[in-house]
This record gives C-alpha cells, sequence and structure tokens, in this order.
C-alpha cells in the first residue's frame, strides 16, 4: 500500500518534470521563431513605416513583382551564391581528394588553413579580401564576390568531403583501374557517382552561407554587385520597406516546400528501395 | 623468355621503414593455380599487389609474359584482380559491373551484351543482371566480382583472400567452382590465403611466405610431407620436431642424437656433424613398449582424445615437449601412464636444416 | 655486377607522370588557400606594424604605434564592451541552448531530427531580416511596447533600442542555433549507462548531472563557446541594427577602419588582436579535447 502510494508520487514527479520542460522547449521555439512571425506579419501590414498594425494588405506583394528593384538584388545574390557554391564544391571535392590520398609536402599546412575561414571571425576575412583585390587592383564586382564567397565556402565543402572520401572503400577504385580504366574514367565512372550525397550537402552548405552572407560581401560587392543582405542593410538606417518583408516571407515558403518536397521524395524513394527488395524473394 | 608468365626477381618492397619483401625471387607457370600462403602481414598480399599495379616495388623487377610492367599503371597491365571486398560497384547494376572493363574499352554494344551472358553462364547468375551488389549475398557478390574480372580475357587473375567473408560451407562450394573454372579457361591463378587447407585443396603449386621471403615453394603434397623449413613445417598440418646433431650417414640413413635420444631417418644433402631439424607428422609417428633399433626416444602417455575422425595421443616427453600421434583406431593397449618408446620408418621422416 | 644491379633497379616513372595525380588534385586548393586566405592574413600581420601619411596611404616603416593606440581609453571601452556581451551572448547561449539540446536528445532520434531542423529553419531565412524583426519589436510604438501597455507593465513606451540588452538579443536570435547542435551531439553520444550508474550509486540528479553529465559533454560546451564568442565578436551588423550609432563593437572598429577612415594599418592590429583571441579559444579548445580522450582511452 505504502509502496504503491510512493511511486505514484515518483510518477507524478517525473510527469510535471515532462512537462516542465515541454513548456521550455516550446518557449526557446517561440525566442527562435517570434522574429519570423513578426516578419510575416509585418509583410501583411498597410502602414510604409511598419511601426503599428494599420490593417491587412497584399500591396507589398504586388510591388514586390511590379515595381521593385529588390528582385534585382535578389538575382545577384543568386548568381554569386550558385556560382560560389559550383566553384567551392569543384575545388574542394577534388582538393579533399588530394589531401585524403596523397602526401605532399605542404599537406598539414593546407588543411590547417582550411580551419582560418571557419574560426577567424568574418570581418578579418572580410577586410584581408579587400585588402587584397585593393592590392592587386582588381576592380570590385561580381567577380571578386564570388571569388570571396567560395573562399569562405571551400573549407566547409572540403571537410564534408574529406569525411567521405576517407570513408570510401579504396578497392574499389582500384577495381576500375584494375579493369582498365585509367584515373580520369575512375574518377568520373566510379568515385565521383559515389561521392554525390556528400556533394549534394557540401553544395547545400555553400549555397545557405553565399546567399545570406553580408559581413564579408559588405566589403567586397562594390557598386554593381550588391546582393540582397548587403541591400537590406543599407536600407536600414532608412528603415525597411514592407517589401523586403514581403520578399523574405516567399523566400521562406520556397525554402518550407523545399523541405516538404526533399522529405516526401525521401519518403518515396525508400518505399520503392523497399518494395524493389521485396519483389526479389 | 616467356616461359613463365609472371616473373618476380629480387624484388624489395619497403612501407616507410618496414622492410616487408626481402629479396624475393617467384617464377609462376603459365596456366597453374599458385597459391601464397602465410600468416598476415608476411608479404602475400603485397607481392599480388605489386603484380597488379596497385603498389611499387622498392626495387627488383617484375616480369608478365617477358615485359617488365613497373611502368605501366595498373589499367595498362593484362592482369584482373578479385578483391577480398568484392569492390563491385556499388552504383552500378550486376551486367554494369560485368561489363565495366569491356565498356571502357569501348567494345561494341552487341558484343558486350553477349559476352556479359557468356559470363553470368559461366558463373551461374543468369537472370541476376539487372540486380545492384546491395541486393545479393556474399557468395553471389563473390560470383559477380570474379565475371568482371575474367571477362577481360586476362593472363593472370589475381584473387587476394576472395573466400574470406563467406562462411565454411560457402567456401567449400567455392573453391570447388573456382578450381572448376581454373580448368575449364586454363588462365594462371594467383591466390592468396591465410587458410591452409583451402591451399591444399585447390593448389598445383603452394609458395608458404614469413616475413616476407618465401620459405617454401613446392606441390601440395610435397610441401605436406617433406617442409623445408621449421615455419613450414608448423604452419602446414601438424608436427612433431625434434631437435639436434647428424651422427652418422650410411647408406642413405642418418642417426641423429636429438635433445630426448637417438632417432633415424632417410636423408640426402645433410654432412655429419650438421645441427638439423626432424619433422615427423603426427599419423606416421610409431610407438613400441620396447625399444627400437636405432631409437631412443622415452615418453608417457598423457591421455587419449576421440577427436571425431581420429584418436589423438599425446605423449609427454622427458623435457615436457608433447608428442602427438594421430591413428583411425585406437590402439587396445594404450592408457594413460603407460611408458613407451617412440619411433618411425626412415622414410616417414623429413630431416630439416637448423 | 653493377651491370646486373643496375638492371634490377626499377625504372623510375617520369616525374610528371608520377606527380600528375597530386598536382591534379591538391593543387588548385592549395593555390586557392594560399592566394585568398594565407597570403592576405599575412599581408595584415605585416601592415599592422606599418604607419601611414596623412592621406591614409600606407608608408612602409616600422612602428608599434597602431598597437599603442589600442590602449586609448576610448578603444579599451570598446574592446572590453565587445567582449563582454560576446561573453554574456556565450553564457546565455548555453544556459538557454544545454537544456534544449538535453531535451531534444532525449527525444527518439525521428522526433530528434524534426526538433533540430525546426532550430534549423531559421538560420536559413535572412539574419538581417529577423535582426530588423527585433528593432520593430522594440521600437517605442512597436509590439512589445504596446503589450506592455495593455499589461498595465508600464505606463509609457519604453525604448528598448539602442541598449546593450537588445544587441544581446540580437546576437542571441543569430546565435543560438550554433550552440544547441554541438552540445546536442555530444550529449547525444552521452552513454545512458554512466548515468544510471551514477544514480545507482547514489548520486541524486543534480549530482549525477553537475559530476557526470557536465564533464562528460564538455567537447560540445568548449565547441559551443568557440561557435559563438568568436563569430559574436565579429558581427559588427547587430549592433549596426539594433545598437544604433550607440553602441560601438570592436567589428564595426575595424570596419570603419577600412570603409570610412581609411586607417589600414590600424585596422590590421585590431584584426591581429581579434586572431589572437580566436588562437587563444583554439588551443583551449584542443586542450580540452586532448583531456577528454585522456579520460575516455
Amino acid at each position: 500500500m505504502a509502496g504503491e502510494k510512493r511511486l505514484s508520487k515518483r510518477l507524478r514527479k517525473k510527469r510535471l518534470w515532462g512537462r516542465v520542460s515541454n513548456v521550455y522547449a516550446f518557449l526557446v521555439y517561440l525566442f527562435i521563431y517570434v522574429p519570423i512571425i513578426v516578419m510575416v506579419i509585418y509583410s501583411f501590414n498597410d502602414q510604409k513605416n511598419n511601426y503599428y498594425w494599420n490593417g491587412f494588405t497584399t500591396e507589398w506583394y504586388e510591388k514586390l513583382f511590379t515595381n521593385s528593384d529588390l528582385v534585382g538584388y535578389l538575382g545577384i545574390s543568386l548568381i554569386v551564391a550558385v556560382a560560389a557554391t559550383i566553384i567551392s564544391v569543384i575545388i574542394g571535392t577534388i582538393g579533399a581528394l588530394g589531401l585524403v590520398r596523397f602526401e605532399f609536402k605542404l599537406k598539414s599546412v593546407i588543411s590547417n588553413s582550411l580551419y582560418i575561414p571557419i574560426v577567424v571571425p568574418e570581418v578579418v576575412l572580410g577586410i584581408s579580401l579587400l585588402m587584397l583585390f585593393e592590392i592587386a587592383n582588381f576592380p570590385l564586382g561580381m567577380t571578386t564576390m564570388i571569388l570571396s564567397h567560395a573562399t569562405f565556402c571551400i573549407p566547409f565543402v572540403v571537410i564534408i568531403m574529406r569525411g567521405r572520401i576517407a570513408g570510401m572503400d579504396l578497392s574499389i577504385e582500384e577495381a576500375s583501374m584494375d579493369l582498365g580504366a585509367n584515373r580520369l574514367i575512375t574518377f568520373f565512372r566510379v568515385t565521383l557517382p559515389l561521392l554525390i550525397p556528400g556533394i549534394m550537402s557540401g553544395a547545400f552548405m555553400s549555397f545557405t552561407l553565399s546567399i545570406d552572407d553580408v559581413i564579408i560581401s559588405n566589403f567586397v560587392a562594390g557598386p554593381y554587385a550588391t546582393t540582397l543582405p548587403v541591400k537590406i542593410l543599407s536600407m536600414v538606417k532608412t528603415g525597411l520597406s514592407p517589401e523586403v518583408n514581403a520578399l523574405t516571407t516567399l523566400m521562406v515558403l520556397v525554402l518550407l516546400v523545399g523541405i516538404l518536397i526533399n522529405n516526401a521524395v525521401q519518403a518515396l524513394l525508400k518505399k520503392r528501395a523497399l518494395t524493389n527488395i521485396k519483389s526479389y524473394f | 623468355m616467356a616461359e613463365h608468365i609472371v616473373s618476380l626477381k629480387k624484388v624489395n618492397k619497403f612501407f616507410g621503414d618496414n622492410h616487408v619483401i626481402k629479396d624475393l625471387n617467384l617464377d609462376i607457370n603459365e596456366g597453374e593455380f599458385l597459391t601464397l600462403l602465410g600468416p598476415s602481414g608476411c608479404g602475400k598480399t603485397t607481392i599480388l599487389r605489386m603484380v597488379a599495379g596497385f603498389e611499387d616495388a622498392t626495387n627488383g623487377t617484375i616480369e608478365v609474359q617477358g615485359e617488365r610492367v613497373e611502368d605501366k599503371e595498373a589499367y595498362e597491365r593484362d592482369v584482373n584482380t578479385v578483391f577480398q571486398s568484392y569492390a563491385l560497384f556499388p552504383h552500378m547494376t550486376v551486367f554494369d559491373n560485368i561489363a565495366y572493363g569491356l565498356t571502357v574499352k569501348k567494345v561494341p554494344k552487341s558484343e558486350i551484351t553477349r559476352r556479359v551472358k557468356e559470363m553470368l553462364e559461366l558463373v551461374q547468375l543468369m537472370g541476376f543482371e539487372g540486380r545492384k551488389p546491395d541486393m545479393m549475398s556474399g557468395g553471389q557478390k563473390q560470383r559477380v566480382a570474379i565475371a568482371r574480372a575474367l571477362i577481360n580475357n586476362p593472363k593472370v587473375l589475381l584473387l587476394d583472400e576472395p573466400l574470406g567473408a563467406l562462411d565454411l560451407q560457402l567456401r567449400k562450394q567455392m573453391q570447388i567452382e573456382l578450381k572448376r573454372l581454373q580448368k575449364q579457361l586454363h588462365i594462371t591463378f594467383v591466390y592468396v590465403t591465410h587458410d591452409q587447407e583451402e591451399a591444399m585443396t585447390m593448389s598445383d603449386r603452394i609458395a608458404v611466405m614469413n616475413g616476407g621471403v618465401i620459405e617454401h615453394l613446392a606441390s601440395p603434397d610435397e610441401i605436406y610431407k617433406a617442409p623445408k623449413t621449421r615455419f613450414v613445417a608448423n604452419f602446414i598440418g601438424e608436427s612433431n620436431l625434434f631437435t639436434g646433431k647428424l651422427e652418422s650417414l650410411e647408406n642413405g640413413i642418418g642417426g641423429v642424437a636429438t635433445t630426448l635420444g637417438k632417432a633415424k631417418l632417410e636423408l640426402s644433402g645433410f654432412e655429419p656433424g650438421e645441427e638439423m631439424h626432424i619433422c615427423v607428422r603426427p599419423e606416421v609417428m610409431k610407438y613400441s613398449k620396447e625399444p627400437v633399433d636405432g631409437f631412443s626416444l622415452r615418453g608417457t602417455v598423457k591421455n587419449v582424445i576421440f577427436v571425431g575422425a581420429q584418436y589423438r595421443t599425446l605423449v609427454t616427453m622427458e623435457d615436457g615437449y608433447d608428442v602427438k600421434i594421430n591413428r583411425v583406431k585406437q590402439n587396445k593397449d594404450l592408457k594413460e601412464g603407460d611408458d613407451i618408446y617412440l619411433y618411425w620408418e626412415p622414410d616417414d621422416a623429413t630431416g630439416i636444416k637448423a | 655486377m653493377s651491370e646486373n644491379n643496375a638492371m634490377t633497379l626499377a625504372p623510375k616513372k617520369s616525374f610528371l607522370k608520377r606527380n600528375l595525380p597530386v598536382v591534379s588534385t591538391a593543387g588548385p586548393i592549395s593555390i586557392w588557400m594560399i592566394i585568398f586566405v594565407m597570403l592576405p592574413l599575412l599581408y595584415i600581420l605585416f601592415i599592422s606594424f606599418m604607419s601611414r601619411d596623412v592621406y591614409g596611404n600606407i608608408e612602409y616603416t616600422f612602428t608599434t604605434d597602431n598597437y599603442k593606440e589600442m590602449i586609448q581609453p576610448l578603444y579599451l571601452k570598446v574592446i572590453w564592451k565587445s567582449l563582454k556581451l560576446a561573453f554574456l551572448t556565450t553564457v546565455i547561449c548555453l544556459v538557454v541552448g544545454y537544456p534544449l539540446a538535453y531535451y531534444i536528445a532525449s527525444k527518439p532520434s525521428k522526433l530528434a531530427a524534426k526538433l533540430l531542423m525546426l532550430v534549423m529553419i531559421p538560420y536559413w531565412t535572412s539574419s538581417l531580416v529577423r535582426l530588423f524583426s527585433i528593432n520593430q519589436l522594440g521600437m517605442p510604438n512597436g509590439f512589445l511596447n504596446l503589450l506592455l501597455l495593455k499589461l498595465g507593465i508600464v505606463s509609457e513606451p519604453v525604448d528598448f533600442l539602442f541598449s546593450d540588452g537588445i544587441v544581446i538579443m540580437g546576437l542571441l536570435t543569430a546565435m543560438l542555433p550554433f550552440s544547441v547542435l554541438p552540445l546536442y551531439s555530444s550529449i547525444e553520444k552521452l552513454d545512458k549507462s554512466l548515468l544510471e550508474a551514477s544514480k545507482d550509486l547514489g548520486a541524486n540528479p543534480a549530482k549525477t548531472f553537475i559530476k557526470v553529465t557536465i564533464p562528460l559533454t564538455m567537447p560540445g560546451i568548449v565547441g559551443c563557446v568557440l561557435l559563438v564568442f568568436i563569430p559574436s565578436l565579429g558581427m559588427y551588423y547587430v549592433p549596426e541594427m539594433l545598437g544604433g550609432g550607440k553602441v560601438m563593437l570592436i567589428g564595426t572598429l575595424i570596419k570603419n577602419q577600412f570603409l570610412m577612415t581609411k586607417n589600414w594599418p590600424f585596422g590590421a592590429s585590431l584584426a591581429i588582436l581579434l586572431i589572437l583571441i580566436t588562437l587563444a579559444m583554439m588551443w583551449i579548445y584542443t586542450r580540452v579535447g586532448k583531456l577528454d580522450e585522456l579520460e575516455v582511452g
């Protein structure tokens, strides 16, 4: 009797603890999401300066598509992000192969230098790149933006790819060479296809890093390669127009739809793989 | 010049300071099944990888069909490899895996289809061409790996412990099948294993390796009956070893003073006064209650164990060494604690240089 | 004999053939890292010891003035404030993030993956817009004041902006996801049987947490410090958006030397200071990493 009572007390304590932790988690998530919720609400606010609620409107969305230069800045952001992603995936993947598979004199220096852009505050990388371009007399613009973005994306790609390559069975590539394929054919027919999942996550990482970058871009963008974040930063002093809220809301929407589609495709592939296996037995 | 299909001359290989292959010479005959047998780390896989072109010899020459190959990349050599881990391309179907060698050589499609079909028939995997490797059993994967190598008509097939990952039953079945393939196709097989029974069953010749050198290269029969070194005697099958000095040598019969007493055996190539070992297999070891002429090896029966196919008797010698005697039937008169004298027919024992 | 020796020596592949694979793979990345990372950083170190003329051009004469300039009360205050705000942000991230990471790690793996995803999604939206939302919330006529007035907590609007508090808020919004990830991965790796063993040996939950859980998740804690503290020092746009011009931090100071006052040598010396702080944190990190290895191994 006494034992039963004690047990139920323990259970009650456990349940209370569970409820408290749920509430706690909810509050933290709320804190994380409040800025986004506010952003979405203001995108429908019928007031130019966005200070208080003045009624519902879709005016800003219409403006965004009819006469706004914001879409143009987003376009520049996308071009820079795509180009930087392609460069960093190519150089990062091939470089990771070299760093994993071969020994050479500068190997440890290069390996360690990869961590510099990751750990050193971005402002330092920003000024160092700015100085590099100024000294080389290289005009700031799309090229300097793409080169700079690739510079902070490459290390992430290398680190992701290094893990994947080190985990790969070396004898698979040896088998390809053994069967008469030279190194180049082996790379394109065997190594590359097997590295696709890693390359995808490296590309995703690069793209998200590039598209949101303000600190470094602000130094190297110059007047003709203003990306959306750089533009937004320059607008802050005069106050952001609700069109920015509308544009960002749409971008979040695209992201969410992308994640959902990705999940659905993954689930479908898994299901198909399962039925495939079943059909063999 | 090309009497040997593969020929290694004075090959050395260092990994850093580690000397893994030491001045090794090896000639492999055309069409034979040669096994490199030895404990792990003896250098057998390194030899295979040097012939395949995955490792460079530090010095020495390697010839395939009388042609030096050190300057050729793996993809330029007429040898193919079957890997221990199968190393199938996981992103390709069985058909594409087998066709790979022909595809990279740009062989016409119709011919590829025809030859892949032939190969599938040869390894008895018809109907599997659409599958991916991860949906196959270990034995099936190994057949694909073999077909993938054989489709290129290699001069030599190198097999690196290809059955290592299979269970015992499947191993035995695959051993027979590999031997059948080799006989049918007349291709030289160079096979690496640490399993002596596997080597015995399949090989025409076995090279027993230890510490980067070949200790004995001969037919399985000869290696078992007349091991050249102590290591070979111990590594291949069971053996009883006696150490001593050759005292006399008359009419091909040597009298040896071993540390445990006198013994004799058929000998050639030894000089009186030489230190030597005598290797006697458990199944030819004999015993008697009375001393036998020329022998004085006394011991006490420790125990008699039934091990399924045979009875095993252990006889403890004066210095504590246990001599093994194997018999299909147990002699009724032998029991624990009996004092007996050991001997053997002079032609049943082998002399090993110390 | 000597002829025989020469014959048995393996012919060496041509230099190009031997080195082509290394050069073609490791070459591009090596060149990239040298040109875009190492040389510029060396140049920063170099000009941090150079002086400049009245027009802001660099004069190549050695001086330590740029480092001496940092000791001026004005700049010391900026450096001190930057360290203070970064430190507070890091502590709050740990205190808020650790329980959340623990909460996520205690859930089944599928749910945990979704919860982690929820932490990361906001990070994929423009951090500037999120900061601006906070800015809008904190305005005298923004949501927060509206709420406080309605609830009767305050009688007239409070100006939240331009204070250290809202800058820390902003840094938290930007940094919280990065603190949860390393904490989660080290808590997730934690061997649950160790906690049970501790309970079994009579330690109460609080003691178990301090004596077992915290030391075992130290790598995650230090990783979190590394990922939050260092970037917080350089994020110049957060104080700019939320603190108006009033909260000056080291990141803005460095930026201004390059984009406004054109005093490269002084900016470079401040950058070197940030690099030194980073190196010190890295050194601590590797020490803790090693410590951890010793204890586990």
